[in-house]
């Protein structure tokens, strides 16, 4: 029992890495209507950014939010620059625009700083939490909580200010939102920029874990996306449930169906979730989108 | 307006001419021309060019099936990698094992791949769009780590893979193995070619159509949606498998990580630089695959996938309805250029 | 009386087709205008075109301002609300947020908040629904939403796009009541366009007939309404 809890805790803790990615791809999700695909080399280039301010000698939570002031200016950058060219554009169009920036990310954080494996410091204090029988990384607990701070903040924004009520509308319908005087494009860039500064969190709170190489976000990106669809696309909080219960269910079954191990655990997860969209198409927590005919 | 009661035969009118020139002669022309073209590329290339056009071919194979599931029935798989591995393993273990015939493995890794991807595709009915996306992609991924999983490593040699050999032009004929297979490759993709264009000009591309454009009306219209679209998962299934079993003889080499999730994207990527919805845009797609990574290394060999971004974001920026939509609206133009040149508007200007 | 919108010379098109010739045509301060026309006549063009979501040569004046070539945005802030074709509410939010964006644009909270009773007032079942998503309310209701969306903006025109579209004869006439009173108690301006004709020419004092792109009538909505030819291809007896 003692070594089943202590396979959930852990479970959670790297469920919360996937809980806060998914976190971000649901918020540009929200923003702009797209999954972006690029998220995970934003949130990692992102985080090689602030390690080189931590290197210069800036102190850690000074280079934790200029890192936030850069990428959110990065994101809202890139909209103008690039993704509003696309926006009328076919879906697809817009996904390999997003393939297309993945690339370049990847590519030039390898260039910049090349593949070697970095370490990256954790804020919090390194002695093991204690409760019981059970031990608790700090980090892993201090991941968790600003991964939920920072959902309860967003869900206070789009809830209840103005500016995340318009972006909100950009995002659903552009025409009308022009039509109460929103400016679509400044919404559009500004989720960008959002979503972005969501991924530098979530990457800054990954790399000490899974440390920092150019390619850390690729297999996170991945669970990410599943814990996003499996909560259901439209639900931050869900989001937020589908990467725990992913981090956790990929544990659980690694250490407790003999036959899976390490070798198929990631499969094994994958085919818990398409089960459950098989059963709720939209998610657990999704809504369910009504279509007219 | 032009009112001539004379017959186009000896004067053609601007509209006359309009149509004969989005009719079908200038197409068949055209094809025709590239025909010739590639059927004399072995005599000028080396083998090793001629190895990498195989390979082109044998990608715009696999990008038509999954164009026929994406591009025209609205089906969003980034799983065809899959399809593509259990092509490839199932030729490659039939050489192996039972020294079975390439071209029987060719037919039996199309047929698998059919039965597979239709028993894939009823499932998948119930999810859509990016959902369906994920369910695919999880297909993707799994494959590669099923691949190298200890119980199946008799058949499929693990990590390690399987080697299999090179075959001999048959008949006695003058051509070397490599010439042999771009042959035997070229007919084969025409071959696709052409069912493909039938499938989707008749009766069954209207109704992929429908369903992808409005499903709810499509079926009120009495199409089978459930029928069609777990058919046409296999179908495209079944092209992406024969393309992964040529690819298994064309490389002589089967291994997991030669069917990563990448290879899945590739594939998308393919399909919508090519053209969404176009079946020549499958073998745009397919020389995007198998060259523009080499032109970005050539480029800059420090960050060779940057250059690899930047080219599939300016061709989306330049041609966001892809190689096909972009060249269609250029005749288009050039139509209407001479049309205007002749003094007359192509269309009537009210509605 | 003085023009609020006046609309000269007009032209537009979509890729190659063009869809208003040369339309004149204009709002009194006060007054309601409306546009009469079958399907594909230009008048939903027309109304887009005010709201700057069309490119157009010709030129709009509003309250004297040139307002063609301005973004939609900034026309809007001006005080022109424009209920669009097919209601155009946002599906997916609640219908309180519906008319909170409506007042986006708007700073003085007070009111603001008025303006936010004032259409419950006109549309009770909104107050109802408050919390419900846009998209769940039945045709009527949505184009209720629509109305008092604009109406939150404090416009002082208001443009309408066949507003009895889709409709149940009861609702249509409930709708165009509000309507009334909206314009007579604000002093709202209104252009409608309709197909409805003689509802629309019951409630307008002036009217247009659009006929494939050209202003082929005017004249005070009486007038129009007794007009035969009117009669007899508009309102059908």
């Amino acid at each position: 029992m003692e070594s089943f809890l202590q396979q959930v805790v852990s479970g959670l803790a790297t469920g919360g890495i996937y809980a806060a990615l998914a976190l971000a791809l649901v918020m540009i999700y929200h923003s702009t209507n797209h999954l972006n695909f690029a998220q995970g080399e934003m949130a990692m280039f992102s985080t090689y950014i602030s390690w080189s301010l931590i290197n210069a000698g800036v102190p850690y939570w000074i280079a934790f939010f200029a890192t936030l002031v850069i990428a959110f200016a990065g994101g809202v950058v890139i909209e103008r620059l690039i993704i509003r060219w696309v926006e009328d554009a076919p879906v697809l169009t817009v996904v390999i625009v997003f393939i297309g920036l993945l690339m370049i990310f990847n590519s030039v954080a390898g260039w910049i700083y090349s593949y070697d494996i970095k370490v990256f410091p954790s804020p919090f204090p390194d002695q093991p939490i204690q409760i019981g029988t059970l031990y608790l990384g700090p980090h892993d607990v201090g991941a968790i909580a600003v991964t939920l701070i920072v959902l309860a903040i967003l869900f206070l924004f789009f809830r209840y200010t103005s500016l995340g009520l318009a972006m909100r509308a950009a995002a659903e319908n552009p025409e009308s939102s022009r039509l109460v005087g929103i400016r679509v494009g400044r919404m559009l860039g500004m989720g960008w920029g959002l979503a972005a500064l969501i991924g530098a969190v979530a990457g800054m709170m990954v790399a000490p874990i899974v440390f920092l190489d150019p390619n850390m976000m690729a297999g996170i990106l991945i669970y990410a996306f599943a814990g996003a669809m499996f909560g259901g696309i439209s639900s931050p909080g869900g989001a937020v449930f589908g990467g725990f219960f992913l981090g956790v269910t990929e544990n659980l079954a690694g250490s407790y169906i003999p036959f899976i191990g390490n070798e198929l655990k990631l499969s094994v997860a994958l085919v818990i979730i398409v089960v459950v969209l098989l059963v709720r198409p939209s998610g657990i927590f999704g809504k369910v989108t009504v279509s007219r005919v | 307006m032009v009112t001539s009661t004379v017959t186009p035969k000896t004067i053609k009118s601007p509209a006359a001419r309009t149509a004969w020139l989005n009719g079908r002669y200038p197409r068949v022309a055209a094809m025709a021309v590239v025909l010739v073209v590639a059927a004399s590329l072995p005599l000028v290339m080396s083998d090793y060019r001629l190895f990498q056009f195989t390979l082109a071919y044998i990608y715009a194979i696999a990008l038509l099936g999954l164009n026929l599931l994406i591009g025209y029935n609205g089906q969003f798989s980034l799983g065809h990698g899959a399809f593509f591995a259990i092509g490839a393993y199932t030729t490659a273990i039939m050489i192996d094992r039972w020294d079975i015939g390439y071209g029987w493995t060719i037919i039996a890794a199309g047929a698998i791949c059919l039965v597979v991807g239709f028993l894939f595709g009823i499932p998948a009915l119930r999810i859509e769009g990016m959902y369906l996306a994920l369910a695919t992609l999880a297909l993707a991924l799994a494959t590669p780590q099923f691949l190298k999983y200890h119980l199946f490593e008799g058949w499929t040699g693990g990590v390690q893979g399987i080697v299999i050999d090179k075959p001999e032009a048959p008949f006695g004929l003058p051509l070397n193995p490599d010439q042999w297979l771009y042959f035997f490759t070229l007919a084969i993709l025409l071959l696709a070619f052409v069912l493909g264009w039938n499938l989707v000009r008749g009766r069954t591309g209207r109704a992929l159509v429908a369903i992808r454009d409005h499903r709810i009306a499509a079926q009120s219209m009495g199409i089978n949606t459930a029928l069609y679209k777990s058919l046409i998962f296999g179908v495209s299934a079944l092209y992406t498998g024969v393309a992964g079993a040529l690819s298994a003889i064309v490389i002589q080499f089967v291994a997991p990580d030669s069917f990563t999730l990448f290879l899945s994207i590739f594939f998308v990527v393919g399909i919508v630089v090519g053209g969404l919805g176009s079946i020549t845009g499958a073998i745009y797609g397919g020389f995007f695959i198998q060259f523009v990574p080499n032109i970005a290394d050539a480029i800059s060999q420090a960050a060779p996938w940057a250059i690899y971004g930047i080219f599939l974001i300016v061709f989306m920026l330049v041609m966001p309805l892809g190689i096909a939509g972009f060249l269609a609206i250029l005749w288009h133009r050039l139509i209407m250029g001479r049309l205007a040149s002749d003094g007359n508007e192509g269309h009537p200007t009210e509605t | 009386m003085s023009a609020l919108l006046q609309i000269s010379g007009l032209e537009a098109q979509y890729g190659l087709t063009k869809v208003l010739h040369g339309v004149d045509c204009r709002v009194e301060e006060g007054g309601i205008t409306t546009i009469l026309g079958a399907n594909g006549a230009g008048k939903t063009t027309l109304l887009r075109a005010v709201c700057g979501m069309v490119k157009t040569s010709g030129s709009i004046l509003y309250a004297g301002q040139r307002i063609d070539g301005k973004a939609t945005e900034d026309i809007v802030r001006l005080g022109i609300g424009h209920v669009p074709e097919g209601r155009g509410t946002f599906v997916a939010l609640t219908v309180e947020e519906n008319l909170r964006l409506g007042a986006y644009t708007r700073k003085e909270k007070n009111k603001v908040a008025q303006d936010y009773e004032r259409v419950h007032r006109y549309f009770p079942v909104l107050l109802q629904r408050r919390q419900q998503q846009a998209g769940t309310l039945s045709g009527g209701e949505q184009q209720m939403l629509a109305i008092a969306r604009a109406l939150m903006l404090g416009p002082k025109l208001l443009l309408l796009d066949e507003p009895s579209f889709g409709l149940a004869p009861i609702v249509v006439l409930e709708i165009f009541e509000i309507m009334r009173t909206v314009n007579q108690e604000e002093g709202v301006s209104m252009l409608v366009v309709e197909q409805n004709a003689s509802l629309a020419l019951n409630l307008a004092d002036h009217a247009y007939v659009l006929e494939t792109g050209r202003i082929v009538l005017d004249g005070p909505a009486e007038e129009i309404r007794g007009d035969d030819a009117v009669r007899r291809s508009y309102i059908g007896y």
